[in-house]
């Protein structure tokens, strides 16, 4: 990772990321059925389909085509082509890939990080890649010896054949396994075989992370490069009128102001006179038709839209004639806010375009389309752009941007003043730059028999979508519902009779995005509060009360009662504690969460314990696994205790993070994770953990309180008895 | 010219004194180590140690190094031997990474000042590094197991 940025820059993009230090020639393993090719003898260094490389110096390579941005995919995705290699660990190290089709998403045909699928996704393609270059090893070794391959055997980044005690280290067969022919069909493990997944390993990136030395795209250096910051509308969709550049132009250090697309940009020898030319910059914006959006006003808004019908995401019986026999009916709203992702590494990106060519350098989460998008904005082909994949600072759904922008920035600053500039996001641009989790309102109600049976739900959503109209939607869009603004309320796993849920678009122009966990991140919160508030109208415990309807949803009922024993659920707490919980299914996991609290008279919250049970089928790395429920635990709670971006005349009130704090050091409760054993379908990590944490966690507050907390973020009126 | 020791070395650097030494160490010394997070004091990321003190560099002013012992992360060990190194991966505390340089900086002068810190202590200590991936429950874990190496002189 870090090496190639020692060799010098001409040396290193005229030979590309594959390079390594010049010590890994070996083999590339080559399309299935392709004859395999010496490295040294391929035109490309990228070799389509090449997962793995092994060095004559017994180094293997795995070449990871997802970004790695805190999720460990770049130990996890390497697990998989080292177990079915039965590669030594010790000597595999990762290498971000080009982009090339090769890399493509084993199901979204483009290359892209996200929705948690990397690891189910790459399970089979990776284990094979692995395989592959297990057997032509084998292959390599028993024509060395003159034996039958299958009196062969590998283990630990060796061949050996037993019966004459002979071994040779895969480094030593790399040359002549690169002339074997490929199998066709090849076998993989058996489960029980497996010595490395589902055993907790080290992170690969833990050394590099460090020392200093891992190199983020903020990081990205390359010979004559600037930098530069932009000066962007203050009202989304506000254009330049004009700009006056003379007292920027005399700041010390700046080089140049070039108007593109979305702003002002100030090229600078430096960040520091970039950031002080652009506040001696005086630029004059266009209205846009945002100049006047209140987030009060908004908030009407919604009110007014949830009074009519949306899109039927899901119908089940006859709500309206249910409730009309209920014997008891509940009505709710509940309000989310747009949320940024605050990545602790700010955006930023390198490019450098030339006439034949470009090269852009950024932590990304979406390869294909920012390279097309990099290719529109230099004026060249897809294939003469370069993307070198970065370390991602976080990603959170930020650095998956349908439309590139932070990519379009600095390809077409870099075209503009010809030479190869980094353009750095301040935590303000940050902050006030859009691209938001869409806030949301929730119109929800519930009927109840006379038994206390719950026999009627209707939820209708009301938010923006940021799928319609984007190349995205004929995937995301089904029969007119935008999947991501209903998922984890349209498939609500609880057997209730009569059910309907619907969405209103909300037609706002405030540029939103996916958030991790995406659309979960707010319908999570309002079903499982509100189906707490049901079991409470109900009498009934809201534990007992669940189980009870997750009739058929084995793989809910059993985190949710793997979770309330950890939690002791039931079991007294110490005098002024309160428990609450949560079970949702998100990316293809399942995750309940039992939060305990506590809440002062003068309504200071603590947080003592998260407990935490998940089922994502077959695990690779527990110790991921750990960490990325630690880690959505604090993101949920980040949101629900402060989590708000603001509009007032169309600007974004809040700026950094004083006004958008994060969850500290000093507020993390105990977050106690249980993985639960199952051999189900393998469902995703990185987001799964979100979504419980704020219902939880609300509902626990509510014994102490006595009051539902149906907006968020939490505000301190919720916190005082009630 | 701003004449700075950074890691036991000497450097003339020729940058407006205003300029944040976060800048100086990031694109004049190519010390990339150190991070940038708000530029404003509030998350971090930025944390180096001047005279042996945590300070946040976004906000420092070249010119007040002048003279003083800069410490980035580079400098922290050349070989990850430092205890917080070694705890930070037998831990395995980061996931993105990018805010573990100031985290590991803020925690050596924590353990300095305070060999066997209690979790209040550390949170006390801590609370000023933001980790947006939320690693805070591990780099408690990791501190007090660095307490424990340098207390014992090593665990391997």
């Amino acid at each position: 990772m870090s090496e190639i940025f020692n060799v010098n820059r001409r040396d290193f993009i005229k030979t590309g990321v594959a390079v390594g230090g010049g010590l890994m020639l070996g083999f590339y393993l080559p399309r299935i059925g392709q004859p395999a090719r010496r490295a040294e003898q391929s035109t490309s260094p990228f070799a389509p389909n090449a997962f793995v490389r092994i060095g004559t110096d017994d180094s293997v390579t795995v070449i990871v085509n997802h970004s790695e941005m805190g999720q460990g995919v770049y130990t996890a995705l390497p697990m998989l082509v080292a177990e079915e290699l039965d590669a030594d660990w010790t000597q595999v190290r990762v290498e971000a890939a080009p982009v090339d089709p090769a890399y493509n998403h084993t199901q979204f045909g483009i290359q892209v990080t996200g929705g948690s699928t990397s690891t189910w996704s790459e399970w089979e393609r990776l284990r094979k890649a692995g395989a592959t270059a297990r057997a032509m090893l084998i292959a390599a070794a028993a024509e060395t010896w003159k034996v039958d391959p299958a009196s062969c055997r590998a283990e630990n980044g060796h061949v050996f054949h037993t019966a004459s005690r002979r071994r040779l280290s895969y480094g030593h067969l790399a040359d002549k396994a690169s002339s074997m022919t490929p199998p066709q069909n090849v076998a993989l493990k058996d489960p029980k075989d497996f010595k490395l997944i589902g055993k907790p390993a080290k992170r690969l990136d833990t050394p590099e992370k460090i020392n200093g030395k891992g190199l983020f795209g903020l990081d990205v250096k390359v010979p004559g490069m600037l930098t530069a910051v932009v000066a962007r509308p203050p009202v989304f969709g506000a254009k330049v009128k004009s700009f006056n550049a003379d007292r920027a132009k005399a700041v010390p250090g700046v080089l140049r102001i070039v108007e593109i697309d979305r702003g002002v940009v100030v090229v600078a020898d430096g960040y520091w006179p970039a950031l002080k030319g652009r506040e001696a910059l005086e630029t004059v914006w266009d209205e846009s038709p945002l100049s006047g959006l209140d987030s009060r006003t908004q908030r009407d808004q919604y009110a007014e839209l949830a009074r009519q019908p949306g899109a039927v995401a899901r119908k089940e019986g006859d709500v309206a004639a249910a409730m009309g026999r209920a014997a008891k009916k509940l009505e709710a709203v509940y309000e989310l806010p747009y949320l940024a992702h605050a990545t602790m590494e700010p955006l930023n990106c390198v490019a450098d375009v030339r006439p034949d060519g470009c090269d852009v350098w950024t932590g990304t989460q979406l390869q294909t389309v920012d390279r097309a998008a990099a290719a529109q904005a230099a004026g060249l082909k897809p294939e003469q752009v370069k993307v070198h994949t970065m370390l991602l600072g976080g990603g959170f759904g930020r650095r998956a941007v349908v439309d590139s922008h932070f990519v379009r920035e600095a390809v077409e600053t870099s075209k503009a003043v010809k030479a190869p500039v980094k353009v750095i996001w301040t935590r303000e641009d940050d902050i006030r730059g859009g691209y938001y989790r869409p806030m949301s309102h929730h119109s929800i109600s519930a009927g109840l028999d006379a038994a206390g049976n719950l026999t009627a739900w209707q939820h209708r959503i009301v938010c923006q979508s940021f799928i319609v109209g984007t190349p995205f939607e004929a995937f995301i869009v089904k029969d007119g519902v935008d999947e991501t603004a209903v998922e984890g309320a349209k498939d609500l796993p609880y057997r209730i009779p009569n059910l309907l849920v619907d969405w209103q678009k909300a037609p706002v122009g405030v540029p939103t995005l996916w958030w991790r966990s995406v659309g979960h991140s707010h319908t999570a919160f309002v079903v499982e509060s509100f189906l707490d508030e049901v079991a409470h109208a109900a009498g009934k415990d809201s534990y007992e009360f669940r189980r009870a309807l997750l009739v058929g949803n084995p793989r809910h009922k059993a985190v949710l009662e793997f979770a309330a024993e950890k939690a002791g659920w039931g079991k007294p707490l110490p005098q002024g504690r309160g428990r609450g919980l949560a079970v949702h299914e998100s990316f293809g996991s399942f995750v309940a969460q039992v939060a305990e609290v506590s809440v002062t008279k003068d309504g200071q919250l603590k947080i003592h314990r998260v407990v935490c049970a998940i089922d994502c089928g077959p695990t690779v790395n527990p110790d991921t696994i750990h960490a990325q429920m630690e880690g959505g635990v604090v993101f949920g709670l980040t949101a629900a205790l402060y989590g708000e971006i603001t509009f007032e005349k169309g600007r974004v009130k809040q700026r950094n993070f004083h006004d958008y704090p994060m969850l500290r050091m000093n507020e993390m409760p105990v977050v106690e994770t249980h993985i639960v054993p199952s051999v189900e379908k393998m469902g995703g990590v990185g987001e799964t953990g979100v979504p419980p944490v704020a219902p939880a966690l609300a509902n626990a507050i509510f014994p102490l309180t006595g009051k539902r907390i149906r907006r968020l973020p939490i505000r301190a009126e919720d916190l005082r008895k009630a | 010219m701003v004449k700075l020791k950074v890691n036991r070395k000497d450097y003339a650097v020729d940058v407006s004194p205003d300029t944040p030494l976060l800048w100086v160490l990031r694109e004049t010394l190519g010390l990339t180590g150190t991070k940038f997070g708000c530029g404003m004091a509030l998350c971090g990321a930025c944390t180096v140690h001047l005279d042996g003190e945590a300070v946040r560099s976004c906000v420092t002013p070249v010119l007040r190094a002048a003279g003083k012992e800069v410490t980035t992360i580079e400098g922290l060990s050349h070989d990850l031997s430092h205890p917080l190194q070694r705890a930070w991966i037998a831990e395995d505390v980061p996931q993105c990474g990018y805010c573990q340089s100031g985290q590991i900086m803020a925690a050596a002068v924590l353990l300095r000042e305070n060999p066997n810190p209690a979790d209040a202590e550390i949170d006390d200590a801590m609370s000023g590094n933001i980790c947006r991936c939320g690693t805070y429950q591990r780099i408690r874990r990791a501190i007090h197991l660095a307490a424990r190496m340098k207390a014992t002189g090593g665990i391997r």
